[in-house]
């Protein structure tokens, strides 16, 4: 019996793995902000849910969560939303068949969905940029 | 099939998400921005400000609306996560499972909040 | 320094090929080993590999067939990428180092062999043949089944796969996970699912629907971009989740398989054409 050894990438394979186009590590970063969003929100949802302890109770939390770094660590949470936001409904779209294009015959060079699709992405991208700089032109005014 | 409702559940959770949370997003984090501009209403996390919120039905409806999307989108995308890991066929029944527990226990604990402030009985 | 591949063709330049040898037997961890490789015009990663065979090291492994692109045999990672070795000229790679592995998320036999088991059964599962609710159909066909070019063509790119797995090795869910279908096995499906003749919704339903069907794709889109036929299993796939969505909201268009076109007395040859000359086997004599 021929011995097989295991060559399965594994996490790498989220991460890269290739000369891949954006679109996978637009995954990549989709699945890692979805992540980062759920691990906070389900923080979120404890933190505001103190507010049934009164006002001593919710301004206690509040002040102990408005340093510098909690608003920093917030606005990378607006970052992530950002991004997946963008992404998110680039790929609701790209999921329901919109804007990815037809089949039809093959002729070399070759186009496929993905590459139809660049300008979406870009677009996408261009979304999420600019709210991340709303979200960062927010915080610089908190600040000051 | 069951995994094609869960998917569409999915999609149609990411559209209220991105304009509920969005708007979320837009009243807590572009408040200094909205200030600059002149139409903002001061700090959203001033307690008398939540407290304006927490009474009204229509914010609760929005939360518990938003509560519910959310957990619902976040928790699948996490079982999708676990379903690419090669695990065994059991327990990739019973991370379903652990996750649907969770998202249920936390969908009461907030939607508890937010009425029971509506009704005046937490404060 | 002339052979099969070479002949009396100018070299142009020498590259580097830094191939992955692994031997099971031999007890040695997969290691990159490195060839200098006289390079001519024309000449492919396949080629180079043969020129190392023939001069320097007998024992490298890999399959190959047709060396032109269109058996899918030489499936390996080139450079960054998936790519048939036939298929990519070593001059057009603008590199002169050129790293020879495996495909990965395949298991490995030998050298540049992967064991490409696991793309053919996921394959199997969808059920990649027409599927008629009259079982004996195409075993007593009376007619040919009626399709029309638009409905030809619906479906005729994701026909053109070659099963060479790279669209698997690209894919960032089969890198961690065995029991995804893929992407070649999901696009045969839809592939069936699309066209107009076949009748096979609820065979195919589990495979492609299932747990660790299209909803575990996330249009990463690596499978078509690696595609050397351009099939576009990622347009494939999001196409099918469309379906299903538009159908679990009762938007779909029920799909009824087309007919057999019917004999037809009319149809008459039209000119002289010469009479068959008599039958040399009796049916159903043997």
């Amino acid at each position: 019996m021929l011995q097989r050894r295991k060559n399965r990438l594994g996490f790498w394979g989220w991460l890269g793995g290739g000369r891949y186009g954006p679109d996978r590590y637009a995954y990549s970063l989709h699945r890692l902000t979805g992540l980062g969003i759920l691990a906070y929100f389900i923080m979120h949802i404890f933190v505001t849910g103190q507010r049934l302890g009164g006002q001593q109770r919710w301004e206690g939390i509040m002040a102990s969560l408005g340093s510098p770094t909690v608003r920093a660590g917030e606005f990378l949470v607006v970052l992530a939303f950002a991004f997946h936001a963008a992404n998110g409904i680039r790929l609701v779209l790209a999921e329901l068949g919109l804007l990815i294009g037809r089949p039809g015959v093959p002729a070399f060079p070759y186009s496929y969905s993905a590459l139809r699709h660049r300008p979406v992405l870009i677009a996408a991208m261009a979304v999420a940029a600019l709210l991340a700089v709303a979200g960062g032109v927010d915080l610089y005014f908190g600040m000051h | 099939m069951r995994e094609s409702k869960l998917w569409t559940w999915h999609i149609l959770s990411a559209v209220v998400i991105v304009v509920l949370l969005g708007a979320h997003m837009g009243t807590m984090h572009l408040g200094g921005l909205l200030e600059r501009l002149g139409v903002g209403s001061g700090d959203p996390v001033d307690w008398a400000r939540v407290l304006h919120r927490s009474r009204q039905t229509g914010y609760m409806a929005t939360y518990i609306t938003l509560l519910g999307a959310g957990l619902f989108h976040g928790l699948y995308g996490l079982r999708s996560l676990f379903l690419e890991l090669s695990l065994p066929k059991r327990a990739e029944r019973a991370v379903g499972g652990v996750l649907a527990v969770a998202g249920i226990a936390l969908f009461i604990y907030g939607s508890y909040v937010a009425v029971a402030l509506v009704r005046g009985s937490g404060v | 320094m002339s052979n099969a591949a070479t002949g009396d063709r100018a070299i142009l330049k020498t590259v580097t090929f830094e191939v992955l040898r692994y031997n099971p037997s031999g007890g040695a961890t997969p290691h990159l080993e490195t060839y200098r490789v006289p390079v001519t015009k024309g000449m492919t990663v396949l080629d180079g590999l043969t020129w190392i065979k023939e001069h320097k090291d007998p024992t490298l492994s890999w399959r190959s067939s047709c060396r032109m692109g269109v058996c899918g045999s030489c499936g390996m990672f080139i450079n960054g990428l998936p790519r048939l070795a036939c298929n990519n000229q070593i001059l057009n790679l603008h590199s002169d180092r050129i790293v020879v592995k495996p495909l990965p998320n395949y298991d490995l036999i030998r050298d540049l062999v992967p064991d490409l088991g696991d793309l053919f059964r996921k394959h199997r599962t969808v059920e990649p043949y027409l599927i008629r609710k009259d079982p004996g159909e195409q075993d007593r066909p009376t007619g040919e089944f009626f399709q029309s070019r638009q409905e030809l063509f619906s479906y005729l790119q994701f026909a053109y796969c070659i099963k060479c797995g790279l669209c698997l090795s690209a894919c960032p869910t089969v890198a961690t996970s065995e029991d995804y279908a893929g992407p070649q096995a999901l696009a045969a499906g839809w592939r069936y699912l699309s066209d107009s003749r076949d009748e096979g919704d609820q065979e195919r339903k589990a495979a492609l629907y299932g747990s660790h069907g299209v909803y575990r794709c996330h249009f990463a889109g690596a499978c078509s971009q690696v595609c050397p036929k351009g099939v576009d299993p990622a347009l494939a796939i999001q196409m099918a989740k469309r379906q299903a969505f538009l159908q679990g909201l009762g938007l779909g268009k029920p799909r009824k398989a087309g007919g057999v076109i019917p004999p037809s007395e009319e149809r008459r040859p039209a000119g002289e054409i010469p009479q068959a000359p008599p039958k040399t086997v009796v049916p159903g004599s043997g």
